[in-house]
């Protein structure tokens, strides 16, 4: 079995030759996830931390549907994005079928449940943690949320991450939507399947290498950009008002 | 506040990326074909020739015939290029599609182990030689998927007066994909399948698996090309559509297709010759 050795061979030369094609690919494949993750976040955050703390006739209901919606199977996201998109279905006027838009919507379906309830997770600890503090302190519900998200923001990045994370490993829902139209619509995961269909396993392995490195250099940026040594440093200049380091006070209660 | 400052500045990033993508709009027609046309590399050899050309750039979305032809039925394509003629005629008579044009040939061949249990090498009759591979108990794969080369094989199940379904799931193994995966799973497993010559002779993967059964004229795999009904469909760009038509039978185009080589063998051979 050398086709292991051929791969890192296939995916060492992709790294070094760099060729234009393959950069598009990458490019592209990273514009659509990290597009989708943060629109997804903008709603799924929110949404979340709503779970979380509010109070209103069916919530129960909504977090086990958010719940259960991390499990969506991408294939039928993408189909039901394809019957919505298509000049057939209702949204085909806007003509969105087989471009990178439709890529960003079907992930974003596919990655927003993962942020919302995650989010939601998240919050609830603090809240069920601090409620009592941040209302002695005369913050109500809605206002104590800012605190509580920027309390979290590290468990918060892992939401985003596991996010960025299904949505740049998906194939099923990209292949219907985008239709892998080449300098168009090809994506990493899409490029793949295709060199795997066309029998050169070594490539689609080589490629499949280079996936996963760009997995771990996004992964590797957000650790830096969220690392637990800001957490420090943002703490002692915040000082007063409800920062953290009043919070152990609350516990020994 | 830093984080937040930060998670501001990709997300409006993300979104002026976002409106990049939206705009772009060049001329460009999308063509529903088959996974063959495609994987042979055939695409990438002749559609460079036709942009330089005209300056219409053409996007191909490959998918199994069957499929190909519900995106056209749709109207997310403006043009189709199959290989199905009785499904092409069909799609035409419903008014789905119009100015049906023969484009170029090549045939089915059945490939299997060159060990060759079923003792099928050297046969053209390919009816014959799939009910000796069924009596011989070996294992064919079938892609399964409602493409063209699915149709076409069950048609010669059909010569072959043979129900291949009741051995489903052990000696016929229905992959429900594209024919790489199938071609893939065929060679993994020592099986026998039907395939284009087009994407056998560019598949990579071919392990012990040889060419067995060729040359039957059932094994006849023309390629047609059809325009999406504009009267139907007032987004399909027909006059870039009909210009493609044109150039694929026109001289330029039906030499492109043949001097589409691999080594020295032709993979398409187009229709005028």
């Amino acid at each position: 079995m050398n086709d292991f050795s051929d791969a890192f061979i296939a995916a060492f030369s992709l790294l070094i030759q760099l060729d234009a094609d393959l950069v598009e690919i990458v490019a592209l494949s990273l514009t659509v996830s990290l597009t989708a993750v943060l629109s997804a976040a903008v709603i799924g955050m929110p949404l979340g931390a709503a779970l979380a703390i509010g109070s209103f006739p069916g919530r129960r209901m909504l977090i086990i549907a958010i719940n259960s919606l991390m499990g969506l199977p991408p294939v039928v996201v993408g189909l039901v994005v394809y019957l919505m998109l298509s000049r057939s279905g209702p949204l085909g006027v806007l003509g969105l079928l087989f471009t990178p838009t439709a890529m960003v919507i079907a992930q974003l379906i596919l990655v927003m449940p993962i942020i919302a309830a995650l989010t939601r997770q998240v919050v609830e600890v603090l809240w069920a943690e601090y409620e009592e503090q941040l209302r002695s302190l005369g913050a109500t519900r809605w206002r104590a949320l800012p605190t509580l998200l920027m309390d979290g923001r590290s468990q918060l990045l892992t939401a985003l991450l596991a996010g960025f994370g299904r949505a740049i490993a998906e194939v099923g829902a990209v292949m219907i939507v985008g239709g892998n139209i080449d300098h168009a619509t090809r994506v990493m995961t899409t490029s793949i399947a295709l060199e795997v269909s066309k029998g050169d396993l070594a490539l689609a392995l080589g490629l499949g290498i280079m996936l996963v490195l760009i997995a771990v250099a996004v992964n590797g940026l957000s650790w830096l950009i969220g690392s637990p040594g800001q957490d420090r440093l943002l703490r002692s200049k915040r000082g007063g008002g409800y920062g953290r380091q009043q919070y152990p006070a609350a516990r020994t209660r | 506040m830093r984080f937040f400052s930060i998670v501001g500045l990709i997300v409006s990033l993300g979104f002026a990326v976002a409106v990049n993508l939206a705009h772009g709009a060049e001329t460009f027609i999308t063509l529903a074909s088959t996974t063959s046309t495609q994987n042979s590399g055939l695409f990438d050899h002749i559609l460079p020739r036709f942009m330089a050309e005209s300056g219409i750039e053409v996007r191909v979305v490959a998918v199994g015939t069957g499929q190909a032809i519900r995106i056209a039925r749709n109207g997310d394509a403006d043009v189709l290029l199959v290989h199905h003629r009785p499904s092409e005629e069909k799609f035409v008579e419903a008014r789905y599609g119009i100015d049906r044009k023969d484009v170029m040939y090549n045939d089915f061949v059945i490939v299997g182990p060159i060990a060759d249990p079923a003792g099928i090498r050297g046969m053209s009759d390919a009816a014959l030689a799939l009910s000796k591979i069924v009596s011989a108990s070996a294992v064919f794969v079938s892609r399964g998927d409602d493409s063209g080369t699915h149709k076409k094989e069950l048609g010669l199940w059909v010569a072959a007066d043979i129900e291949p379904t009741v051995n489903s799931g052990e000696r016929y193994r229905e992959t429900g994909s594209g024919m790489g995966a199938t071609l893939n799973t065929a060679s993994a497993m020592s099986a026998y399948t039907l395939v284009d010559r087009g994407t056998w002779l560019s598949f990579r993967n071919k392990r012990d698996l040889a060419v067995m059964v060729e040359g039957d004229a059932r094994l006849f795999n023309p390629y047609g090309v059809i325009l999406v009904n504009p009267a139907l469909h007032s987004h399909i760009k027909a006059e870039a559509g009909r210009r493609f038509i044109d150039w694929l039978t026109s001289t330029t185009g039906q030499d492109a297709i043949a001097s589409f080589r691999i080594g020295d063998k032709p993979l398409f051979y187009p229709t005028t010759r």
